[in-house]
């Protein structure tokens, strides 16, 4: 049997592929994605603990995830939308009017 | 056999995540993201979640993903250049971030708390089903917590339609 702590390490290295991703990207679409891989890593993290304590509320917690993660992709990308109908770029470094 | 499994889907998963945040146009990247989806439903299905694998490659892949597709091709936005000029400090800082929480995790001891012998006896889930025990958790324990999920869907929704509305403001009617 795999044992928890495996399953642990594995969304600790998703999760800090998705912060490098988000770091490193210039487009915002990409960003995005990013933030989903860290949505996921979470979930692989509550499925995983779910197993090992034989507890169902874990994967009903991924649920909640999952419309957190489907309201905040929608908002995104509206958001996306807005932003290159009103400057015509998507990278990050070409929108900073709030900047101080 | 267990073991075997999980190597192929954690390899998969690392490479395709890999994929997501180095690959130059967004459609490789959401296509990456797309097989680490349904590798990650692999896992679940190992772990005796079926029915959040199946919800994860109806939802993520087949909803959530195609939105991204979507919008990227809507966009037409080339490939990037080079990544952001914070490159060598975002890999710096994330590869430390990984290095010390396996370091902690693996000095905790955390693993001997849970040893991976699992279903000693068959839980309570496994007997009646995993899908009827997610939904007798969902619909008695967490009916709260599921309605103010709705709401976050209702406001989603409103606000995705306000964003990309054109001119409901009134500001851009004189553009057209």
């Amino acid at each position: 049997m795999v044992p928890l702590s495996y399953y642990v390490i594995l969304s600790l290295i998703v999760f800090m592929i998705g912060v490098i991703g988000v770091l490193i990207r210039r487009n915002i679409i990409v960003i995005l994605l990013s933030i989903e891989l860290m949505l996921n890593a979470a979930n692989i993290n509550f499925v995983a603990f779910s197993h090992y304590l034989q507890n169902v509320t874990g994967q009903v917690f991924v649920f909640f995830v999952l419309t957190v993660a489907a309201a905040e992709v929608v908002v995104g990308l509206a958001i996306i939308i807005a932003l290159y109908r009103g400057k015509s770029t998507i990278h990050v470094e070409d929108v900073n009017r709030m900047k101080w | 056999m267990t073991l075997i499994l999980f190597s192929y889907f954690a390899a998969v998963i690392v490479a395709t995540a890999i994929g997501v945040i180095a690959s130059r146009k967004p459609v490789n990247s959401a296509l990456a993201l797309l097989v680490m989806f349904f590798h990650v439903a692999g896992l679940f299905v190992l772990l005796d979640a079926e029915f959040i694998a199946a919800v994860q490659i109806i939802v993520y892949a087949g909803a959530i993903l195609v939105l991204y597709l979507f919008v990227v091709m809507l966009l037409n936005v080339r490939a990037e250049e080079g990544y952001h000029r914070q490159f060598v400090v975002g890999l710096v800082v994330g590869l430390a971030i990984l290095i010390e929480a396996v370091l902690i995790l693996s000095r905790s001891g955390f693993a001997d708390r849970f040893p991976p012998t699992v279903s000693l006896a068959p839980s309570a889930a496994a007997i009646q089903g995993n899908t009827e025990a997610i939904g007798r958790a969902l619909y008695t324990t967490y009916l709260f917590p599921f309605e103010v999920a709705s709401l976050i869907l209702l406001v989603a929704m409103i606000g995705a339609i306000i964003l990309a509305k054109k001119g409901i403001f009134g500001k851009e009617e004189r553009r057209k």
